[in-house]
């Protein structure tokens, strides 16, 4: 085994969760796919700073984390003040400004 | 530099693991079955951090990602309901397989790309480490990034804001408290003290018998409003408490009139003209199958008013 299967599994994670945001309606499920796209990047990053020795990639994926963090708390917000207005969480619902 | 057995294992272990969670990301029907599949992810990968030789990381994954970020996705799944599934309805035409070939398109070429690219030799973390991980870590974050530190800190302040403004809801109507509900319950003249409980007075306290008032009448209200109206009420004439029949059989007596149970009745005021149905016995039910609207009054909450 080498590293590069560390970068494999991120590429097949990265990609079901862009499937996730693609194919789901569900608006927190949708958000959970983006974090796992987030995740699969950190592995890739953490990955890279062990072929390159080098921590910056580590510091990297830990301002990633910190990021999605605030990410996380905003999206999520805007998905309940959606909820309460709209009674729903559905993405496909959300098209107030559609004719 | 190439990884030891152990972590050949620990990889070929987890990596399944962490492909078949988020495969159920993809996949569970329900938004709760989604989450826990996401932390298995998150966990298996903090796992995996600490193998590559960086378990600050694989700490910081399972106290940010796991321990908050997933746990406030948990909250919010609480708040907008377990139940929100997806709708099936397909809003834009041939959407679902233009996402699968999107994804499937994007998974190939970064697998491919990423497996198939030429790497130098792996170089290792262990000079890198060599004062511990979190010291090496440390020393970039506060050595070369101070200011971006600085700007994720601002950014963190803000998204709690955000968070404090977006969910914060304007009060439309003034609050009700317990004085205003009491004050508005006075000027409609309703009842003021607790309903009596069912029984009281009488000679079984089950919930469907009546409590009794004073002069030995049932008063109907103390009998829980759903067997009311479901017509489970038990008869009164035979639970009737008998101490005041005693009593005015002893009156009765004692001025020498005859003493009939008919009489009695008749002194009592009591006679059931009206004889409601014996309480079913458990398991059938004599009133109505459909279910029946209460009215929202009562079911509704303080908040929703």
């Amino acid at each position: 085994m080498t590293l590069t299967n560390y970068l494999v599994l991120s590429g097949i994670l990265f990609s079901i969760g862009a499937a996730t945001v693609l194919l789901r309606r569900n608006a927190i499920i949708v958000f959970m796919g983006v974090e796992l796209m987030l995740n699969a990047t950190n592995l890739a990053l953490v990955t890279f700073s062990r072929l390159h020795g080098d921590l910056t990639g580590q510091v990297m994926a830990f301002f990633v984390m910190v990021v999605a963090a605030a990410e996380v708390v905003v999206g999520l917000a805007i998905i309940v003040s959606i909820f309460r207005t709209r009674k729903s969480a559905s993405v496909d619902d959300i098209n107030l400004l559609k004719s | 530099m190439t990884p030891s057995t152990a972590e050949t294992v620990l990889f070929w272990v987890l990596a399944p693991i962490m492909v078949l969670a988020a495969s159920g990301l993809l996949f569970a029907r329900k938004a709760v079955h989604a989450a826990l599949c996401v932390i298995t992810v998150m966990i298996s990968l903090a796992f995996l951090y600490v193998a590559q030789e960086a378990p600050f990381l694989g700490v910081v994954q399972v106290v940010v990602y796991t321990g908050a970020v997933m746990m406030l996705f948990l909250f919010v799944l609480m708040l907008v309901g377990v139940d929100a599934s997806d709708s099936l309805v397909e809003t834009l035409k041939g959407q679902r397989w233009v996402g699968w070939l999107a994804a499937l398109g994007l998974g190939v070429v970064l697998v491919g790309v990423v497996g198939r690219a030429t790497y130098p030799d792996a170089v290792g973390l262990a000079e890198a480490n060599a004062p511990g991980n979190p010291t090496g870590v440390a020393r970039i974050i506060f050595g070369q990034h101070v200011f971006g530190l600085e700007v994720v800190g601002a950014l963190l302040v803000t998204a709690a804001l955000g968070a404090l403004v977006l969910t914060h809801r304007q009060r439309l109507k003034p609050l009700v408290k317990q004085p205003e509900r009491a004050a508005a319950r006075v000027a409609a003249g309703a009842r003021l003290t607790p309903l009596p409980a069912p029984g009281v007075y009488a000679r079984h306290n089950a919930m469907d018998v009546p409590a009794l008032d004073p002069d030995g009448n049932p008063i109907d209200e103390s009998v829980p409003r759903v067997l009311r109206i479901r017509g489970q009420e038990a008869g009164t004439a035979e639970y009737r408490a008998d101490t005041y029949r005693r009593a005015v059989t002893a009156v009765l007596a004692e001025r020498g009139t005859a003493v009939t149970d008919g009489e009695v009745d008749a002194a009592l005021g009591t006679v059931e003209d009206d004889p409601r149905p014996a309480a079913a016995p458990p398991g059938t039910t004599t009133g109505p199958t459909a279910d029946i609207d209460l009215g929202g009054g009562s079911t509704r909450t303080e908040t929703e008013r």
